[in-house]
Order: C-alpha cells, then structure tokens, then sequence
C-alpha cells in the first residue's frame, strides 16, 4: 500500500474528499462542528456566506444524480461560489473524449473545484492523480459517489445526523441494513463509523449483498434481520436498485421485503428510541415500510437538510487548505 | 504615525474596564439597542453588558469566521462557533462589542455579516481596546483604554479564567 | 562460424553445472567438449559473467514484432512463446506462417506460436488444428477467451489428443471472473472494485483436469494465480497426469495490496491475489511445478489512464523476466542453478524441445551473458519494449543482461 494518501496535501491538511478511509478523527468532527456553524444560515435573510466568492465550482456528473448534483449545487451558491454543471453522461464522453481530457480541458478554464459522481470505483483519485501530476494544486475534488467505492460526503451527513439526535458516538450500536456488496454508502458509513468509534457495527443482509471480507472490518454480520436489530440505536436502511431485485442475488423484491424490509414491528425490536436513516431515493415497501418511513423514527428528511450544512463546510475546508 | 506608548505593568485589570465600558455606552442606551459581541472576547464582554443593562433579550453572537478576508491565505479556522442573532436586527439599533480593535476587518467581517441578517437602523462599535495599527478606516464609538502598540510583532488577547473572570495577555511574535 | 565464449560462469540447471568454464559454438550448436583443433573466429570474454541458456518466455504477447522481439533479446530471452490472441487471430495457417517468417527475417528471438484453438478464439468452431500445427504452430490455445459449452471443451481436448498436440489454457471460470477485475478479498472489498473469487480458477482447474484425465490430453495450464489452483496442479501431477502449468513473474512479487488507491499497474489478469496465494505461488516454482512466464502484453500509457474498471489488463516483461526471477530466487535461498531452472529447463521439456533451454552438446547455441550482481533502475522511458507500463517502475533491480546469442549469433550487446 502506497504510503501517501492522495487525499492529503504536502502540509498534512485535506486537500480532496476522496474517501473517509484513511482520514482522521479530527478532520471528520472539524468537518461535523464547521456544518453546524452552516445550518443556521438557512434562518437568515441571506442564505450566503462569501467563503467561496469568486471560485469555480464544477458539478462533474458522469452518472445522473439530479438529487446529489442539486444539494452539491445549493451548498457552493450558499458559499457564494460559481456553480457550472455539466452533464457528462450525455456529452463529451459519450463522444469519446477521455476522462482526463475532459479534466484538462475544465483546467483551462480554471476551475477551483471539481465535485465528481462517476460509475467507476476509483475515478476521483484518478483525477486527484491526475492533478497532482500536472501540478494543480489549487484545483481541489470532492467525490460525489464513484462506483461501489465510496459516498464520503453522504457518510459526513449520515454521521451528522447520527451526532444531533444521538449526541455521542461511543455508547451506540448501530445496524446497516441491505445491499452492502454494491453500497459506497455502506462502505463509507463503515469506515467513518469506525474512526468516530462507535460501540458495535452490524450489517444485514442476505449472503448474496454481503463483502468477502466484512469479518475482518470489525462489523458483525447478520442475516436475520430481527436478530440483528435488537437493541440498535441507529438503524440505516440501504437502497435496493431496481436491477437487483429480480435475479440471481435477490428472487424478487417482495420475498426481500418480508426478509429485510423495515416494518413497524421489525423496528419495535431496536430500542424505543432508535433512529431511521436512508440515503434516498427510497423504495418504499422494497426495503422500508411507509409506516417507518413517515414515522416519529425516520429522520430522513433531517438528513437531506443536514447535507448541505456538511456539503458547505467540506467545500469550504478544502478551499481553504 | 502615532508614537508608540509601551504597556503599562501591570496590565490593566479587564474586569473594571467591562464596567468603565458599561458606563460609557449607558447614558445613549434606548429600548431598541441590542447587542452583538463577536466570538471569542467580544461575546464574553457582551454577556456582562447585558447583565449590566439588565437587558430582556439573549445578546447576538458572531463568528466571523466566514466572512474573513484572508480565508484564501489562511483556510478556515478550525473551531468555528455558530453565529446566533435571537432577535430581527431589521430597525434595530446595534451595539457591535469586541475585545481589541485592531487592523479593523474583523470589524468589517462582522458588519458584513451583520447585514446578511437584515438592515439595522445604525450600528456602533464597542471595544475595551484599541490597540492601532488600523488597515481600514474603521474607528470605535466607546473605547476604554487607548494605547498604540508598535507593530504586528505584539499581539493583545483577552482571556478567561477557569472561574469566568477576564485578564488581558500579551505575547510576542518578534 | 566457430564461436569461443571464454572465462563465463556456465549455469546450466539441466545438467545442474555451475563451473567457471568456455564454451565452445559451432554452427549455432555448442560442441562439446572441445576438439583438440578448435579454431574460435569470434572470442567473446566473459569474465565475471553468467552464462546460462537463452531463457524460454512461455507467454509474451508481441506488441511490435520487432520492437519486442528486440527487448526479449535485450531480455536475454531467446525463445518467447505467443499466444494466439493477436489482432488477427492465429486460427489460419497463413497468418502463422506469415507471423513466423516475419520473426524469423528478424533474426532475433525466436517466436513459437501457439495457434488458436477455436475459430476466432469464439470458443465454438474448431480451427484446423493438423493444418495449423504445419504451419507452425507448438500447441494450441484460447488465449485469454473462453469456452463457455463444456461439451465444446470435451470435443477439442478429444480432437486435440487424437493427434496428441498439446492444449495450453488459462484456467478462469467465465462466469466468475466475467465482471470482476480485482481479487475478491479485502482490497476489492475496501475499494468497491468488482471482484474475481479464487474459485473462478479452481472452478475452471477441476474441469480441464478431469477432462484431460478423461481424454489423455497433454494439458498445460496458463498464468496460476491461487494457492488452491497451484496445489491442485500439484496434486495432478503427483496423481501422474500429464500436466505443467506456469506462473506470471508478476505474481510471484505483488500482491492484492500492490493497488493501493486503484493503482492501474496492478491491474493483471488473473488478478494479483492474496499475500498467501503469492507465497503458495513462490513456493510452487521452487518445487518445480511451475515455470516463469513474462506474461507481456502490448499496452499503451492511455489503456492505464483510465479508472480502474476500464483501465486494461498487464503489464511490460520481457526486460524485467531475469531480474524479477532472480529477485525471487534470492528471496528464496536458491542457487543460480535452481533459480534459472523455471526459464530455461522446464519450458523446454513443457515444450517438449531437446534443443532448447540447456548447453549440452547440440544444443541450439541460444545463450544469455549477464551480469548477475549488476543493479539498474526500471525506467519505463529506457525500456525497449513497445509496452513500458510496469508495477516495477522507478524500482532497483539486479541482474543485466550484456550478451544474447540465438543459435550462435550475437543478437544483442549492450
């Protein structure tokens, strides 16, 4: 393993958000406490804070994701930046023009900021990479989601939510529910998860959405969902995509309803006051029940809002390093 | 240039000159002034006014932190406290209250942000010291301890005492 | 031409030499010994070099024909063998023919070829196999594609073993290896890279050996990358099955660990696995099981500037053949001459080739001088091959190849 991680600049400080593997406790709470300071802009009169005045923000979508290109958009315009967003998945590359091309050719229009969603695991440190090589160290990248690897900006806000309704990591048990095999959500949440130290990870789910490896990364796994419900304080429920249902790993959406889905009675089982989270979009009686999802539980909706606080301070930590 | 004047030792007690402050800016008091100190010192001095004044609202906190203008030099802080305006600051008449003015653009900071919030009637500016070596054309409406210092090699801080008392400190950069 | 090859250290791992000695070229074979009446016309001093055979490439994969086969020599490698996987495929014998010609008019490595096993490499129609072995062809093979239809399968190793060619595979279950790119473990897991699980190699091993078992074909397994696939080899050989396999040199140092945050050199087919797999594998060649291959495949620098999924396969080896083999065999406590053994013996019996791989007399006088304690830098911007990408670049290897002769020529000096 390469020692230096790419996500750290010459001086020791964040230089992208690539992944929450690797990073320090310290970074993820500065993280946390700057967000807190941004949520309360949205009771002003003027929603902006002038960090970013003057910079570029480019919204690199090379997989469509209106929801995440959107919250990304709304933190950099409260930051006062400029936001361009390309669609990707439609233009240049489906042209043939190479990733890094693309990268160049953005370069030269100097850009600051580069928020990057792609289908394939690794495209982000690809383009840190690449960066790093044609010394744009001004030129700062945020991951929005690259293939199965990594969500770090939705774990940020997953654990921000965590930390307002939980108050402290340590004492918590919490489960992650569904396909882990092809979640960066999952994986992100783990790692973070790990670093903030809570008491106990488990996973759940059926052998066919499961890691290889889960043993070894300090979680416990089930496959019986109301066994490894039991007592949880957070539960985080997985999206299922739609090409999964009906196959090889899953026979239909419905017998992974009763075996995984999250009804009433299944989170009667965790603790009286545990907590609902998703990333969204949701499939509603595919893995979450209406009844959960519009409960006193969920706090799904906490976490769309608490997304762009966490969007704005990563951005503006970067920015600033 | 001013003449510098060198610091007196010891250094002036922090707790009589909240209350030299307080008596300064009482006699233009009117039931609309609120107060907004600025994080760290100025929110430390603003509380003792407002117990002082016996004023009904929460006083307002700043953290200019956002509104900085050598983010692009210096990043943004680490500790970061969240900006807290309990009250309309449309119409009001606002005491901006700090520990040292100094360069002048936490001042301006402040202000900036201030007006994010909405458009007061007038604001003035408290501070228990001016130290000099000003950068913008900023100046206080109530200072009590006037002093020049010659350079940036000497930095003035006001500090809290495990019991919440405050003490002036002063260190050397040279 | 009469050749004298005077003061070398001679490792010859067939005939277990390792003597200070000369060696005497006549024609392109060696003679020995010496007659009393040797007349050398070309003397080449030797002192404080190795000379041992011309190393046997059991997988390369020309990018330019003659840019490669200039850096096998560059190599010390005198005898690489290609897979039929070229652009065109080898499946008619006028491209075999034309392919060999154009090697030989070279006159630098020699290039056996192995001709494809099924039309098109599509793993359905038989290609001519007794025309193709006319032309030229050593063995026959499917490259790195598959074939699906296990009966296809039993009716080429039936067809194959009628006229007893040897059938040379790369053991990977299509299924489970058709999306993955990474070994299913902790660094596919860490990274979300699709994986590629140990048993798409022992899936597709317990097949082809029951097939060879049933049909008494003579079977050569291609690039093992698992402890479990290298021990069930093992297991088969120990059972009496004519079976060999080979290892990729690459395999033998890196492991899984060696992708780091998605580093594209480390993307190999098979996929570099487990530090155990790597050790399981090291320990096979040493017990002879296995020989070294290069594995080098043609690559430009922009089929590696792409996210990991999409980047290709491979890497560069004909140059860094020798000294990662040294490096393994160092590592291993080994003698020069079994550490030369899996490039120069054991090929040439998995070749069936008399003539090829030692220094006995009348043996094709394809010799490798080097210097065996010479360190140089991998640069990718020095190496010879059309291909320059490498997991090893900017790495201090040691051993450098100084003098390559094939069949009694001089083809390379540094």
């Amino acid at each position: 393993m390469p020692d230096h991680n790419p996500q750290i600049n010459a001086n020791g400080k964040l230089t992208h958000l690539l992944s929450i593997d690797g990073l320090p406790r310290e970074v993820l709470l500065q993280i946390l406490d700057t967000a807190s300071s941004f949520l309360g802009l949205a009771d002003r009169e003027v929603k902006k804070v002038p960090l970013l005045r003057g910079k570029s923000v480019f919204n690199l979508f090379f997989e469509n994701s209106t929801r995440t290109r959107t919250t990304f958009e709304i933190a950099a315009k409260r930051l006062s930046a400029d936001v361009i967003n390309l669609d990707i998945s439609r233009s240049s590359a489906s042209k043939g023009e190479s990733l890094l091309d693309t990268i160049d050719n953005l370069c030269a229009m100097h850009a600051n900021m580069f928020v990057v969603r792609h289908a394939e695991s690794g495209a982000s440190y690809l383009i840190a990479e690449h960066l790093r090589q044609m010394e744009h160290d001004d030129i700062h990248v945020v991951n929005a989601g690259d293939g199965r690897h990594a969500h770090p900006t939705q774990a940020l806000l997953d654990m921000y939510t965590i930390r307002h309704f939980k108050k402290d990591f340590a004492p918590l048990t919490v489960a992650i529910v569904g396909d882990i095999l092809h979640s960066r959500v999952a994986r992100s949440n783990i790692a973070a998860l790990t670093v903030l130290g809570v008491k106990e990870i488990r996973i759940i789910g059926p052998k066919t959405l499961l890691l290889p490896e889960l043993p070894r990364m300090n979680v416990r796994v089930y496959h019986d969902m109301r066994e490894g419900l039991r007592d949880c304080d957070v539960v985080i429920m997985l999206r299922l995509q739609n090409e999964r249902m009906n196959g090889a790993l899953l026979p239909s959406a419905r017998e992974y309803f009763k075996c995984y889905g999250l009804t009433p009675e299944k989170l009667a089982l965790a603790k009286p006051d545990a907590i609902v989270m998703h990333p969204g979009p949701m499939n509603r009686g595919v893995e979450i029940d209406s009844f959960v999802a519009d409960g006193p539980q969920a706090v799904i909706l906490d976490q769309v809002t608490f997304g762009i606080a966490v969007r704005m301070a990563v951005m503006s930590i970067l920015a600033g390093n | 240039m001013t003449a510098s004047t060198p610091l007196p030792s010891p250094l002036p007690d922090a707790e009589a000159q909240c209350r030299a402050l307080a008596d300064l800016i009482r006699p233009s008091l009117t039931p609309d002034t609120a107060l907004v100190g600025i994080f760290s010192g100025g929110a430390w001095i603003a509380e003792r006014l407002a117990k002082m004044f016996n004023l009904p609202e929460e006083t307002g906190m700043i953290d200019v932190s956002f509104y900085r203008d050598d983010f692009a030099e210096k990043g943004l802080h680490t500790q970061i406290r969240p900006t807290r305006m309990p009250f309309d600051v449309n119409g009001r008449r606002l005491i901006l209250v700090d520990d040292v003015l100094y360069t002048g653009r936490t001042t301006r900071a402040a202000l900036n942000e201030l007006f994010d919030y909405g458009r007061p009637s007038a604001v003035e500016l408290a501070v228990l010291a001016d130290r000099g070596c000003r950068e913008l054309p900023i100046a206080p409406t109530y200072c009590v301890w006037n002093l020049q210092l010659p350079d940036h090699s000497t930095g003035l801080t006001l500090c809290r005492r495990e019991d919440q008392s405050l003490f002036w400190e002063v260190e050397s950069y040279a | 031409m009469n050749i004298t090859i005077k003061n070398a250290r001679v490792i010859d791992p067939r005939h277990q030499i390792d003597r200070v000695a000369d060696i005497f070229i006549s024609d392109g074979r060696i003679i020995a010994p010496a007659p009393a009446n040797f007349n050398a016309e070309q003397e080449i001093d030797a002192s404080g070099l190795v000379a041992c055979p011309g190393l046997i490439d059991l997988c390369a994969r020309p990018g330019d024909l003659a840019t490669d086969l200039a850096a096998a020599v560059a190599g010390g490698v005198t005898t690489l063998v290609c897979p039929p996987n070229l652009n065109p495929v080898l499946d008619e014998p006028e491209r075999v023919e034309r392919l060999t010609k154009q090697a030989e008019s070279l006159r630098l490595a020699r290039l056996l070829p192995l001709g494809a096993l099924t039309r098109n490499l599509a793993g359905e129609r038989l290609s001519e196999l007794v025309i193709l072995a006319k032309a030229g062809c050593v063995a026959f093979s499917q490259g790195q594609s598959p074939i699906i239809d296990t009966e296809a399968l039993l009716r080429a190793f039936e067809y194959a073993a009628t006229f007893n060619f040897p059938l040379w595979i790369r053991p990977q279950d299509y299924f489970l290896s058709r999306n993955g790119f990474a070994h299913n473990g902790a660094i596919s897991g860490r990274l979300g890279l699709t994986g590629i699980p140990v048993s798409a190699e022992t899936v597709a091993l317990a097949t082809l050996l029951t097939l060879a078992t049933d049909t008494g074909v003579r079977l050569h397994l291609c690039c093992l990358s698992s402890a479990a696939g290298m021990a069930m080899v093992a297991r088969a050989k120990a059972d009496g099955l004519p079976v060999s396999c080979h290892v990729g040199a690459h395999h033998l140092h890196l492991s899984e660990s060696a992708i780091g945050f998605f580093d594209t050199a480390a993307r190999l087919d098979p996929p570099l696995r487990s530090e155990a797999d790597r050790l399981a594998l090291r320990e096979g060649v040493r017990a002879g099981h296995a020989a070294i291959c290069s594995d080098h495949t043609p690559l430009t620098q922009d089929d590696k500037l792409l996210p990991f999924g999409s980047a290709k396969p491979g890497a560069t080896g004909l140059e860094l053949l020798l000294p990662l083999t040294l490096r393994w065999g160092m590592e291993m406590g080994l003698s020069l001459p079994e550490i030369l053994a899996p490039l120069t013996s054991l090929p040439a019996t998995i070749l069936g080739r008399d003539d090829l791989g030692h220094l006995g007399a009348g043996a094709c006088a394809d010799i490798c001088l080097f210097a065996p304690e010479a360190s140089w830098q991998v640069l990718p911007e020095n190496l010879k091959s059309f291909s320059k990408h490498t997991p090893f670049a900017g790495q201090t290897v040691v051993g450098q190849v100084k003098k390559t002769l094939v069949g009694g020529e001089v083809v390379f000096a540094a």
